[in-house]
């Protein structure tokens, strides 16, 4: 979230797409409900199907699953044409008068430097013009053909609403009831948010889609407001920090990059990542990146790691393809090319696309090892479960180990929760049996690996036996020596430009300001740094009061960066450093600092005279409309159907097959022909979450196998109607890839949709259930879902595949 | 003889007149009434806060327990509730976070070290040491087999790519913070988590 649940409160609308709080999310949902009573906040609910938030909205209307784009194109073309957007924001905050290179083109749904040969783009024409001090040129006037501005709204010029009906099925009356009281939150003092989740994310274009929603709040002058801002509702409790800390292929903590192979030398990789301002005088702040890479380096590797060797660069392992996602390893253990895989709270047999492919790359494995506080799925992959699981195993020759580990009961640390509040917690009791925390087994596991190199050599022995590990316990890292580690110390005395001594050798530092590039702090997460200071564990602080009574509690928990609630909070003042209006009034220049409910997401002296942007971290100090190179399928987000599409063509690019599809989605030999068609399939299904569980470990708790006790669909009665099918009778759902059964439920919360020429319906599948647990067994949904990814993350396109039903 | 008075009565006797502290010094001690019941579920108990990690909302959350932590004590979760002083959640759990304790005590938890040795039906039950020896030495074969320092191009690349591993999302940023250091030191590339599905 670049704003934060509290916050919520603070909107004068709130668009709910691309998710449904009220069902995943119904304690942070209260603020929905609080917005509407305190100020009469609007809920509008764009959603394929009527959920637990529509059934609370003021405004809704169902669209098809992953067409969401093009719904947000619209919007965009919609308040340019009509002079709805925020101009004096536009032009002082976004990129839109910054003025785009020749060569940059988008036709017949493709964008210039296009290789269908390895579906791929060469983006380098995807920039700004740049001056001959190397500054982007600008048109202030919005007038300039090649300006952000107007290649923007010729790119949406191409969403009319009519466009917007034939594709997203929603009547063009409703978006322009829907529009209009979206354009309204463009005048200064009101706001809207966007909340999204796995809506957005788990589509083949979802990055682009978030994208969207993002340049749509930046045209309306929402971003850095509070009760505005893009709002990822995260599905779990601590994918936040997990990502924050990089566990991902590609990512080192903070956001940072790992190699790639290309960048053998140090010199190479510092300078793709230090990024220096693409206009005069901004601070794009990850110019400072050497300081906080160093840092983790000497985290790491201590007194071994130098300026001479490089900070051991050498060591780090450097990648060959953009990502080493979950699709790509389960494709590697297919082919054979894996041996070992470690689980550690994943249920992945459960959680992945093709349950049929996993349990195939599973089976290839020679060794296994699953921590997990539950008997999940995984763990028995090999064992058969009869018609939800029929393996034979005495043809799976995996080594599999079950580690008990504790849950959150038992154990202590801190969690980040969506509004990126780390947020400490205690242990309550011992966990079961010989259960033990994922801390020690993975501390274990590596003194283990350690000593036998130690004894036998092996391969490049280095980072293993110089890897720093100053714990009290080795075998058991405390929570706290960790949160002080990825916090950060000084290794030496150090001073400020004056000569004082700001922080003693040994002390943890007050935050990433004080992050040296020459080696002499130490931190392991720069973005976490200030969450375990000198003060003490500041995730664990519990002060409630709201001073300005705009729901900031600054002295609740921490929050990254800097304990700052609101991102971009800079551009919630006019440039010239007044709010934008008194109701919306949130930090401001009182005429020799930023002040006011937060902490200033801007250096607190740098006067509004000097003109810096607020957006900090880019390069051009303001939001980017323009997306320049950073996603891979083009700078502005273009529509593309659904790897598996009910209807046969791309409305937008009707004329070219490439467009059809997103252009650059992976899709491994092996998956070729496991894609179905809309004559077999006809029919478009989108998975979902219920409030009574949580994906598939409720299913092992008796009050929710109670509340909800078995896997069931939502089909339209249309649909029903048409396959004979009455409430409550049982149906088996088909995709190319496998079959589940469940209860049909007939309501009038799914309607079919007329599409480009065709009646599509669409059928509803909560993700719940599998064959392990308290609950009814069931075949897990993802025996049903498609082997394929979004264009950027690789995240699973979940949301937008194409199944057949029959009744049983 | 011993009379017995229930609360409700003992207070009327002493509303009829008589002292009810001299009622009970002269040994009419009363039972506890039933309405009284709940208010003595968590005497005794040690409180301890937490925060659930079902979704990302971050509710907060007390979990009573009893025992008081001493050896030879068996403490045993036994209650939750929401934390009225989290500036998110009020004091409000949600379906799922409200019937944490079945999870907690849910009977598929896993109690010991267990390994399926290949292309066998059944799970055997382990020590840790021999969990983690095996483990380690399964790990170190395959890295010392597999390990590459150079691409097929003849780049320094100083990857094991043979071995992958998913982390948890529900896990501590200090668990993910000593999985990160961990696997690059070992040149693990093949890792991700549940912020993609």
């Amino acid at each position: 979230m670049t704003n934060h649940w509290v916050d919520i409160r603070n909107a004068n609308v709130i668009l709910s797409m691309g998710g449904n709080s009220a069902e995943a999310h119904p304690v942070g949902f209260r603020w929905v409900i609080h917005a509407k009573e305190r100020s009469k906040a609007i809920l509008i609910s764009v959603d394929p199907r009527y959920n637990r938030t529509t059934a609370v909205s003021d405004i809704h209307a169902w669209l098809r699953t992953g067409t969401d784009i093009v719904w947000l194109g619209g919007l965009i073309s919609y308040l340019i044409e009509n002079e709805l957007y925020n101009r004096d924001y536009v032009l002082a905050y976004t990129d839109a008068p910054l003025i785009v290179r020749e060569g940059f083109d988008f036709e017949d749904g493709l964008f210039s430097g296009y290789n269908p040969d390895n579906r791929t783009y060469d983006r380098s024409t995807w920039n700004f013009e740049l001056d001959e001090n190397g500054f982007a040129r600008t048109d202030p006037t919005l007038q300039h053909p090649r300006c952000v501005f107007q290649l923007l709204r010729q790119h949406y010029s191409r969403y009319t609403v009519e466009q917007v009906e034939n594709i997203t099925g929603m009547p063009r009356k409703k978006v322009l009831q829907i529009w209009d009281v979206i354009a309204q939150t463009a005048a200064p003092d009101k706001t809207m948010t966007i909340l999204y989740a796995l809506g957005w994310t788990q589509h083949t274009v979802g990055s682009q889609m978030i994208r969207a929603g993002a340049m749509v709040q930046l045209l309306l002058g929402n971003m850095g407001m509070p009760g505005g801002g893009v709002n990822a509702l995260r599905g779990h409790s601590n994918i936040q920090g997990l990502t924050d800390i990089g566990l991902l292929s590609n990512l080192l903590p903070g956001y940072m990059n790992l190699p790639s192979a290309n960048l053998q030398t140090y010199q190479d990789y510092m300078r793709t990542r230090i990024k220096q301002p693409l206009l005069e005088g901004e601070v794009s702040y990850w110019k400072f990146y050497e300081r906080f890479f160093v840092s983790m380096m000497k985290e790491w590797y201590g007194d071994v790691a130098t300026a001479e060797n490089d900070w051991c660069y050498d060591w780090l392992p450097k990648l060959s393809a953009p990502l080493y996602d979950i699709l790509y390893a389960i494709n590697q253990m297919v082919r054979g090319e894996m041996t070992g895989a470690f689980c550690q709270g994943f249920n992945i047999l459960a959680a992945f696309p093709n349950k049929a492919k996993v349990t195939e790359g599973l089976s290839k494995l020679k060794w296994l090892v699953v921590m997990d506080p539950l008997k999940v799925e995984t763990g028995e992959f090999w064992q058969n479960h009869g018609e939800f699981h029929p393996v034979d195993p005495s043809q799976i020759a995996t080594e599999v180990f079950r580690l008990p580990t504790t849950c959150f009961a038992e154990d202590d640390g801190s969690i980040t929760n969506s509004s990126r509040w780390l947020q400490w917690h205690h242990k309550a009791a011992p966990p079961p049996g010989e259960s033990r925390t994922d801390t020690e087994i993975l501390a274990q596991v590596m003194l283990r690996i350690k000593r036998l190199y130690e004894e036998e050599g092996g391969a490049f022995p280095e980072p293993i036996l110089n890897l720093a590990w100053n714990y009290t316990n080795p075998a058991y890292p405390s929570s706290e020596e960790l949160a002080k580690e990825y916090n950060g110390r000084a290794l030496v005395d150090l001073t400020d430009p004056q000569g004082n001594v700001i922080r003693r050798a040994g002390e943890q530092l007050d935050d990433f300001s004080q992050l040296r590039e020459d080696g002499t702090t130490a931190c392991g997460c720069w973005i976490y740094s200030g969450a375990f200071t000198e003060k003490g564990n500041m995730m664990d602080r519990r002060d409630n009061s709201d001073p300005y009574d705009v729901g900031m509690t600054l002295g609740w928990a921490w929050a990254w960066p800097m304990n700052r609630r609101l991102l971009y909070n800079r551009a919630s003042a006019r440039p010239d450093g007044t709010p934008w209006s008194q109701d919306k009034a949130f930090i401001w220049w009182n005429g020799s600092r930023w002040v006011g409910a937060d902490v200033p997401d801007f250096a607190v002296t740098s006067p509004p005279s000097e003109g810096v942007g607020p957006f900090i971290l880019t390069q051009t100090g303001r939001g980017q409309l323009f997306a320049s190179e950073w996603l891979n399928e083009g700078p502005f987000p273009e529509h593309y159907e659904p790897m598996e599409s009910p209807i046969d063509r791309n409305p937008l690019s009707p004329d070219n097959p490439l467009a059809f599809h997103n252009p650059i989605a992976r899709v491994f030999d092996e998956d070729k022909d496991d894609f179905g068609s809309n004559k077999e399939f006809p029919y478009a299904a989108t998975t979902y979450r219920l409030t009574e569980h949580f994906h598939f470990w409720t299913t092992h708790a008796r009050l929710n196998a109670i509340a909800q006790p078995e896997k069931f669909i939502e089909i339209s009665e249309q649909l029903a109607g048409e396959l004979g099918i009455a409430v409550g009778e049982r149906v088996r759902v088909r995709s190319k890839r496998g079959y589940m059964d469940a209860v049909a439920v007939v309501t009038k919360r799914m309607v079919p949709l007329e599409i480009d020429g065709r009646t599509v319906h669409q059928i509803g599948i909560p993700l719940h259930w599998g064959f392990k647990g308290v609950a009814r067994k069931a075949h897990l949904t993802n025996t049903l879902t498609p082997f394929v990814g979004d264009g950027n993350t690789q995240t699973p396109e979940f949301k937008s595949f194409l199944v057949n039903l029959e009744k049983l | 003889m011993s009379v017995r008075v229930s609360r409700r009565n003992f207070l009327k006797l002493g509303a009829a007149g008589l002292g009810a502290s001299s009622m009970a010094m002269m040994g009419f001690a009363p039972d506890q009434a039933l309405a009284s019941v709940r208010h003595f579920k968590l005497s005794g108990a040690t409180m301890t806060r937490n925060v659930c990690t079902y979704c990302s909302v971050g509710c907060g959350m007390l979990l009573y327990a009893r025992g008081d932590g001493g050896a030879n004590v068996i403490d045993n979760i036994y209650h939750v509730e929401g934390d009225p002083d989290h500036p998110v959640s009020r004091g409000s759990l949600c379906p799922r976070g409200a019937g944490v304790l079945d999870f907690i005590h849910s009977p598929s938890r896993v109690k010991y070290p267990e390994v399926r040795e290949p292309n066998t039906n059944e799970w055997k039950r382990i020590s840790w040491d021999e969990a983690f020896d095996r483990i380690a030495r399964h790990m170190k074969d395959d890295r010392d087999r597999n390990f590459q320092t150079h691409d097929d191009q003849g780049r320094l690349v100083n990857r094991w790519m043979t071995t992958s591993m998913v982390a948890a999302s529900a896990c501590t940023n200090e668990t993910a913070y000593l999985t990160q250091k961990i696997t690059r030191a070992l040149g693990i590339l093949t890792l991700d988590n549940q912020a993609r599905v």
